[in-house]
């Protein structure tokens, strides 16, 4: 086999300059479709990242029904049962319990309407990073604190500074009117416009208290250590759990995110299988010539004595040797850009940004650097050489010796 | 005993379209230790009697036994095998493996038997030694001159020990120096370890070194005569 190995590694290289020109290409393709899949995988994963820390988590406990009818009357007591469920579950980093309903806010001649959110301020913290995000006064401090968080967007909407009240109206729980006063305690800024426009944020004492609904929550928002076992964690929650609560996981319930992703996803892949079309050619036209040339060296082995299904061998370990030279080049050359961007992404502006703002996601266009994407772009590459490497197996395999020694 | 027995051996070209026969009932024997010069002139069939005895081509008829065995059956898989261990073959163009060096091409057909690495190895250097190619080892093919690439060519041939060699026109590309280096080495080697060799050639010095000179033309053999030297 070392023979066989050291005979192709050599015949790799004695036509450098072809062989140079065709890693190449193979590597241009190959660095191109790491960044173009880096780059969507990355922005998805900002996406799928907004949607699961701002909104939902990964995986949602509510109280059945809640999800089709969101209002307050579908909210629920937690019980000792629930949590023992959850914290049974290693996978389960974090248990974010809400309080979430509308209102009117409404200060002086203006009015809105917004999402009101009763939180726990550790545990929300700890989900997005609320406590980072204030910009004017100070966070909560324990789920009784007094006082509203309101976003700048919306404090300038309603001409707001800190200290100043904020009216909310709503109904509560089982038709309860839901009325309060709330200073400003804290303005906040997310990358999101609509959550600064639209949000409010009190503690959830606060919050149970206005919408007349004490200990109660609408749901506990839940991360996860390893999203790639998320159907699995579900299943146990729900397994767990009576047919009183409903679990259910992000995509579910971010229909239109999941819809989004699948059509663009669709699109990515067929660039990239343009792009593979095109490594296959130029692999293919290497190993063509490679043959072409070396039609009598062929005839000559096999004359000696190298069986065929040698000689196919050394051929198809000189495929390999440009599809994985090109592989491995191709991902060290693009690796540095990518960490770069990962750590540093690509901030839009203008109407690009305003459109990922308008579907409620940071409008930031950051890399993946899952090493599946590498592994993954070296198993294509490999199937594609060794499709490429057929067209020499079958001619070794067909030749005739007399006639191609003649020549 | 006869090494090899053709007998009847015919081959037709294009049989469909313009039929070519390029051998036409050819019958010979050939004995151990042989020295023979196959000649005739371009066409007559040389190269593919040749072809024929190393199982590089089928015929159209007739039989190649080599001991008794007849090759022009033997399945492809078989036939490799067949040609490993029986028969060296020299080229008119050397044909050597461009990559591997002088001492590569020599032990690529006994790696190709699985010989141990101690026996490749003295084989190899012991070839080359007699070859007088021992400071070249370490050379690829492309830095020798044409006399040295084909003492290479032999000692590569001989490597596997064979029961017979076949050279097809392998002075041709040689100037008299090298042409008669090479066929005194190859004569020695027929004299002292009784090695057969059958040539196609149209080369005077070849056939002078013959011991036995087959003529051919048209497909057939018209003359076959033991000389004395």
């Amino acid at each position: 086999m070392m023979q066989l190995i050291k005979l192709a590694w050599r015949n790799l290289w004695r036509s450098r300059r072809r062989t140079l020109i065709t890693l190449a290409s193979v590597l241009m393709a190959v660095a191109l479709a790491i960044a173009i899949r880096s780059l969507q995988i990355g922005v998805y994963g900002n996406m799928i990242g907004n949607a699961v820390r701002f909104s939902t988590g990964y995986i949602q406990i509510h109280a059945a029904g809640y999800y089709d009818d969101q209002s307050i009357n579908n909210s629920f007591v937690s019980d000792d049962n629930l949590q023992s469920v959850i914290d049974a579950q290693q996978n389960i980093s974090l248990a974010v319990p809400r309080l979430e309903s509308f209102a009117l806010a409404s200060s002086g001649q203006h009015t809105k309407g917004v999402g009101v959110m009763g939180i726990h301020p550790d545990a929300e913290s700890e989900m997005n990073n609320l406590n980072e995000k204030i910009v004017q006064g100070t966070y909560f401090k324990t789920d009784s604190d007094t006082g509203i968080l309101i976003g700048d967007g919306l404090a300038d909407y309603l001409k707001l500074n800190l200290g100043d009240t904020l009216v909310l109206l709503g109904q509560g729980f089982q038709g309860a009117t839901a009325a309060g006063k709330f200073p400003i305690r804290a303005i906040f800024h997310f990358p999101l416009e609509e959550i600064n426009n639209t949000l409010v944020y009190l503690s959830l004492g606060e919050a149970q208290t206005l919408f007349a609904a004490q200990n109660r929550l609408t749901s506990y928002s839940i991360m996860l250590n390893d999203p790639k076992k998320m159907d699995r964690t579900r299943n146990h929650l729900q397994a767990g759990l009576d047919e009183r609560w409903e679990v259910m996981e992000w995509p579910a319930m971010n229909k239109a995110l999941v819809q989004e992703i699948q059509g663009d996803n669709a699109g990515g892949l067929i660039m990239l299988g343009i792009l593979y079309m095109v490594v296959a050619f130029g692999v293919f036209g290497t190993i063509l010539m490679m043959t072409m040339e070396r039609k009598k060296e062929f005839a000559v082995m096999v004359a000696i004595g190298l069986k065929p299904t040698k000689l196919s061998l050394i051929v198809i370990l000189e495929t390999i040797f440009i599809g994985m030279l090109g592989v491995i080049a191709g991902a060290v050359l693009i690796l540095p850009v990518l960490i770069y961007l990962h750590w540093n992404p690509i901030t839009l502006t203008g109407a690009a940004a305003q459109a990922y703002q308008e579907y409620g996601i940071e409008p930031i266009l950051p890399t993946s650097l899952d090493p599946a994407l590498f592994i993954n772009q070296g198993i294509l590459v490999l199937i594609i050489t060794c499709i490429s490497g057929l067209y020499p197996i079958l001619y070794v395999n067909r030749f005739k010796i007399a006639e191609t020694l003649k020549i | 005993m006869a090494v090899i027995e053709i007998s009847s051996l015919t081959k037709t070209y294009n049989e469909t379209t313009v039929p070519v026969h390029a051998l036409n009932g050819v019958d010979l024997q050939f004995e151990k230790g042989e020295f023979t010069a196959i000649v005739g002139p371009s066409g007559c069939g040389k190269t593919t009697l040749l072809n024929m005895m190393g199982g590089l081509d089928a015929p159209s008829s007739g039989e190649v036994l080599v001991e008794n065995e007849d090759i022009t059956r033997m399945k492809a898989g078989p036939l490799v095998e067949y040609r490993l261990n029986n028969i060296g073959f020299i080229f008119q163009s050397y044909n050597l493996i461009p990559v591997l060096t002088v001492e590569e091409n020599v032990q690529f057909i006994m790696e190709l038997q699985h010989r141990n690495k101690k026996e490749v190895r003295d084989r190899v250097d012991h070839l080359l030694q007699v070859m007088g190619i021992s400071d070249k080892k370490t050379v690829r093919p492309k830095f020798l001159s044409g006399g040295q690439q084909q003492r290479v060519a032999v000692a590569r041939a001989l490597a596997s020990k064979p029961k017979f060699i076949l050279a097809d026109e392998p002075t041709a590309n040689l100037d008299s120096k090298s042409t008669d280096t090479l066929l005194d080495l190859m004569a020695e080697l027929n004299e002292q370890e009784q090695m057969t060799f059958i040539f196609s050639t149209h080369d005077q010095r070849v056939m002078d070194k013959a011991k036995r000179i087959i003529t051919m033309e048209d497909g057939k053999v018209i003359s076959d005569v033991k000389v004395s030297n």
